[in-house]
């Protein structure tokens, strides 16, 4: 090799700078309180009206009137036993149907119809015929909340069953696994990670409908508890109500992400 | 006593394109036979056939002889791509094939740590795949197939990140029927007792070669390989 003028060398840059997912709780943490002190300040320098949006601390106070008063108590119960009720029943039943699609190719097309033609229908739009079939009571919330989650979890588990690597599959019938073992061993774990984000996203959707059903048919519940406080023009119990929402959201999704890093600590 | 094979007019086709065409070939009963040939020839569908990881389009593969007492899974084939489970530690996933064969903990455990030792992976008998190099997830793979004492094994290129020394070792302690696809020639002659060439596409056998005889070195290979090459080149410029 030719001696080259070393003089002249330049170090090698690096470039594979980026793009690695790294955990920043605090900045989390940070972002959210800094979005309400803006929100705080904007208001005690009159940049919108209280009247139509209340300060980060009026809602604390409204919520801690409603803690004390124990109508937050009351609502928030009736609303969790459905939500939980609701969500795992849909979450269960969509796991299980999707299972069944995803692993029965004689179950797949006819499978895979119901759920197609079924999926896009606006599920809030069910909720009256729901209360007509089901009563006004808590079944009807808990079918609509079941209901709207089951689809996605059913359509998540069809394509987390399929992205599960066939040679997996096969590695495992090759050294004798029974057909239970391979799904035991090899599907469900596979497709674990697909499974534990859709169960965020139907979380979500789970709320959602939850709240819609509790405004067209409830007494009770956070979603009633909302409405009723719009009707009174009581911005900031309506907004305490909203953040009581926002908060079973990020508990819902900090569950599933203890589930995840309990699960899948081989990533 | 184990188990011997035997491919009768095999053929496979995906789709438009024949991978196999009539191939006929015995597989003796505790040899270690090298399968190798131009690259796209059909050795690991061959192997897969073999393996019955595939339903040949026509023909049969039959098994004869008998498995030894100790052997857990009769024809064990190596995964080119490791197949190792991501979820598994190194020692979960050979015990993942250990599981269905109701072994007491105590001997699982034992077996498990006999084929890690055997294959250089004690120390990483907790780590996880993503934590391995290529060559030890070979390993791994390798590990995996001599828990279960196979009868015959088939062997999908398993061996092209292991060391020489490591791999005539290893080759010392598997007394199964052995059948491996290789691109390597070298390995082929020293390793094979048998070594079967396979035509270019549509594959079929073009020699079967015993240990010693003339054609049956690095350079005999060769010239076999590089002909089928020629001629496919010359069957492509005559259309």
């Amino acid at each position: 090799m030719r001696r080259g003028n070393w003089r002249m060398a330049e170090p090698v840059p690096f470039r594979a700078r980026g793009f690695v997912a790294r955990e920043r709780g605090w900045a989390a943490a940070v972002t959210l309180l800094a979005v309400l002190a803006v929100w705080q300040i904007g208001a005690e320098l009159r940049w919108f009206s209280v009247a139509f949006l209340s300060t980060p601390a009026a809602i604390a106070r409204a919520l801690w009137h409603l803690v004390i008063s124990g109508e937050l108590g009351r609502d928030l119960g009736a609303s969790l036993g459905r939500l939980l009720g609701g969500w795992l029943g849909g979450t269960l039943a969509g796991l299980v149907a999707g299972l069944a699609i995803g692993l029965f190719s004689t179950l797949r097309n006819p499978g895979m119809a119901v759920v197609s033609a079924l999926f896009p229908i606006p599920k809030i739009a069910l909720v009256p015929l729901f209360i007509i079939w089901f009563g006004i009571g808590e079944g009807s919330k808990l079918v609509t909340v079941g209901f709207g989650v089951f689809f996605p979890m059913a359509i998540s588990t069809i394509a987390a069953v399929d992205a599960v690597p066939r040679n997996l599959i096969r590695m495992g019938q090759s050294f004798g696994l029974s057909q239970a073992a391979v799904v035991w061993r090899i599907v469900l774990p596979g497709a674990l990670p697909a499974l534990l984000s859709a169960m965020r996203i139907t979380a979500a959707t789970a709320i959602i409908l939850l709240v819609a059903a509790e405004m067209i048919g409830a007494e009770n519940g956070i979603g009633a508890f909302v409405l009723r406080a719009g009707n009174l023009y009581d911005i900031d119990a309506l907004m305490a109500g909203i953040a009581v929402l926002s908060l079973i959201g990020l508990a819902a999704a900090r569950l599933i992400g203890l589930a995840e890093r309990a699960l899948l600590k081989w990533r | 006593m184990t188990l011997g094979l035997r491919a009768d007019g095999v053929s496979h086709r995906y789709g438009a394109v024949t991978a196999l065409e009539g191939v006929s070939l015995d597989i003796p009963a505790g040899e270690t036979t090298v399968i190798v040939g131009p690259s796209g020839c059909g050795k690991s569908t061959l192997l897969g056939i073999l393996g019955g990881l595939l339903r040949p389009s026509a023909g049969e593969v039959t098994v004869e002889g008998s498995a030894p007492e100790a052997c857990l899974n009769r024809l064990t084939y190596v995964f080119q791509d490791f197949a190792l489970l991501p979820w598994r530690t190194v020692a979960g996933n050979v015990a993942l094939v250990l599981e269905p064969h109701g072994l007491s903990r105590a001997a699982r455990e034992a077996r498990i740590a006999e084929v890690l030792a055997m294959t250089g992976l004690s120390e990483f008998a907790d780590a996880w795949p993503r934590q391995l190099s290529g060559g030890m997830r070979q390993r791994v793979g390798i590990a995996r197939a001599l828990a279960v004492r196979p009868a015959v094994l088939l062997m999908d290129e398993p061996l092209s990140a292991l060391d020489a020394q490591t791999r005539e070792l290893l080759l010392d302690e598997v007394w199964a029927t052995v059948v491996w696809v290789t691109h390597n020639l070298a390995e082929a002659v020293r390793l094979g007792e048998r070594i079967v060439v396979m035509s270019r596409r549509p594959g079929r056998i073009r020699a079967v070669l015993r240990r010693g005889e003339a054609a049956a070195s690095e350079a005999g290979l060769w010239a076999m390989i590089r002909d089928e090459a020629a001629d496919a080149a010359r069957e492509l410029a005559h259309g």
